[in-house]
């Protein structure tokens, strides 16, 4: 599950990444033609909307493409880096950009860009940028207040306007649509060319098909998680599916003897888990399989994961989607706790045995219940799985 | 001769896959004001460490960051993209040591013009903590509510003030 760094790519490797990444970056500005300031200013004057066109479509496609990877489990957005939001420094450091690009004719890649294949005014721009920056340095204390002010952290757009998130991509890529056709329009009247503003060529056709594939896929196809709780729905399913179970008395043994392969996933609510819980067992929850951290547990080799909730039931469809998604190593709790509290914890002394084996059983129970519930007093409870990992630190 | 330059749209979907992919490798988007500034805060700690560990903005800096303040991803990044545009610069034989300006004004216009420019954006990309790259694109892949307002700002700003500067281009 993404990202891959740092676990899947180690940091020192990511220089490599980015190093590559900057070489097809680079590339694809070039182009599409980011390496003249001409082209670049030719937005806000009329006669060349080639940056809006490259820039919107690459935003939507982006767009997508993240929303695609969350929604079938891929990327962990938790993790990603969201710019952050100072309202005012946002919007006068964007300003300020803004009158830069008109008189600079760049912003600061495309500079890069332009610079590396001999523009000389690019290399006056860079130089620019690297006095703007010493002066924002230097003077800081002046502008920190204001730098720091109005923050509302990493918050998503869809969120500020309270819709959803589908709604805006929605709303987002309309705008872009009809952005490429008013200013294909545009930009015909003023360089005096009378052709149509919208041609249907298979190249456009073709373009526009798989982004409308792109799109549809992101929001028609119901999620993976939504999917798979709707499939454990199906009980007869569900009870026919092949799950490997695991008995009250073999989970009391391999407790009692401080087996280090067991790994208990407690599925119950959090109150519940904090009344009472299984020496060791860990608090899960079904969104938990989606996250990046807490799915490394189950992925761990050799371990005998245990599924714990109060009915069998419930345990089997938590494990149904658990293989489902690929971990193979479960097994339920037979009866669920309901039936381990009975046989063990509050095992029945009065029960006389009817033959040898359950005279072994029954002696094996005794003891455990006396030792498990002293277990779970004793038991520094482990809670939820501990999130270490951090959202990635971007920006510029 | 010069190539033609690529479809627009075409290049916004290689853009667009190529965000993608950086952010499901690395968890963070592109840019490029981040790596001036990383460039510019080694300069002034090479020329003047006295200075740089008496001043707040690189104390804030190198203490949010360990080691050289060249080893950071954008910076590599960045170099990539020098290598990146100068390929594509050569293949599509568009490599030319030239200094574009409008047919209304002069080089040293020019000149100035890109200095002057180079420092607002580069100030501005300081205090709306990234630039076209940073904030703009990668901030509306990942729909920052920051990043989209930054972009907005950017690109309203530069219409607004179009009109004052349309002698340096048309």
């Amino acid at each position: 599950m993404g990202p891959l760094v740092p676990d899947v790519i180690s940091n020192d490797f990511n220089y490599i990444i980015a190093l590559v990444i900057g070489v097809a970056f680079g590339a694809i500005l070039e182009q599409a033609g980011f390496s003249t300031s001409k082209k670049l200013v030719g937005l806000f004057y009329g006669y060349d909307f080639t940056v809006l066109r490259v820039f919107f479509t690459a935003g939507i496609v982006a767009m997508f493409g993240i929303i695609m990877l969350d929604h079938w489990g891929y990327l962990d957005v938790n993790l990603i880096y969201i710019n952050p939001t100072f309202v005012g420094a946002a919007i006068a450091g964007g300003l300020i950009m803004g009158l830069g690009f008109v008189i600079g004719g760049f912003c600061p890649g495309t500079s890069v860009c332009a610079a590396a294949i001999g523009k000389i005014d690019a290399m006056y721009f860079i130089l620019g940028s690297v006095i703007g920056i010493l002066i924002f340095a230097e003077g800081y204390p002046l502008w920190e207040d204001f730098y720091k002010a109005y923050n509302f952290g990493g918050i998503r757009i869809f969120d500020t306007f309270g819709i959803s998130q589908s709604l805006f991509a929605f709303i987002l890529t309309s705008i872009a649509l009809l952005a490429f056709w008013a200013t294909s329009i545009i930009e015909n009247k003023v360089n005096g060319i009378s052709k149509p503003a919208i041609r249907f060529t298979p190249y456009y056709l073709g373009l526009t098909a798989v982004g409308v594939f792109i799109a549809v896929s992101a929001f028609m196809f119901p999620p993976k998680k939504a999917g798979l709780l709707e499939m454990v729905e199906n009980l007869e399913f569900v009870n026919s599916y092949p799950l490997k179970e695991i008995t009250s008395d073999e989970l009391a043994y391999r407790m009692m003897e401080g087996d280090k392969k067991l790994q208990i996933f407690d599925f119950r609510t959090s109150e519940e888990y904090r009344k009472q819980s299984l020496p060791n067992s860990i608090l899960f929850s079904i969104d938990n399989f989606f996250e990046k951290e807490p799915n490394r547990f189950l992925s761990l080799a050799n371990r005998v994961n245990v599924f714990v909730l109060n009915e069998e039931l419930t345990e089997r469809k938590i494990a149904v989607i658990a293989k489902e998604l690929g971990y193979n190593n479960i097994r339920i709790l037979s009866g669920g706790i309901k039936t381990f509290d009975k046989l063990i914890l509050n095992f029945d002394k009065t029960q006389t045995p009817q033959n040898k084996v359950e005279e072994t059983t029954f002696a094996f129970r005794e003891k455990a219940s006396v030792k498990i519930p002293e277990m779970i007093k004793n038991n520094k409870s482990k809670g939820g799985v501990e999130k270490k990992l951090k959202r990635v630190v971007g920006g510029c | 001769m010069q190539t033609k330059y690529m479809n627009p749209y075409l290049a916004g979907f290689l853009l667009g896959l190529l965000l993608v992919a950086t952010v499901y490798i690395t968890g963070r988007g592109l840019g490029a004001s981040g790596a001036v500034k990383s460039m510019t805060v080694q300069v002034v700690e090479s020329v003047t460490p006295n200075h740089a560990e008496h001043t707040k903005f690189y104390k804030e800096y190198l203490s949010e960051h360990t080691g050289s303040p060249l080893k950071s991803w954008l910076v590599f990044e960045v170099i990539g993209v020098l290598i990146g545009a100068f390929i594509s610069g050569l293949v599509s034989e568009r490599l030319n040591l030239t200094l574009e300006h409008g047919p209304r004004i002069n080089s040293k216009i020019r000149i100035f013009g890109a200095i002057t420019g180079g420092l607002l954006f580069g100030f501005g990309a300081q205090l709306g903590r990234g630039c076209t790259s940073g904030a703009a694109l990668s901030g509306m892949a990942v729909l920052s509510s920051g990043g989209i307002l930054t972009m907005i700002a950017i690109f309203g700003g530069a219409y607004l003030f179009a009109y004052f500067f349309r002698k340096f281009w048309i």
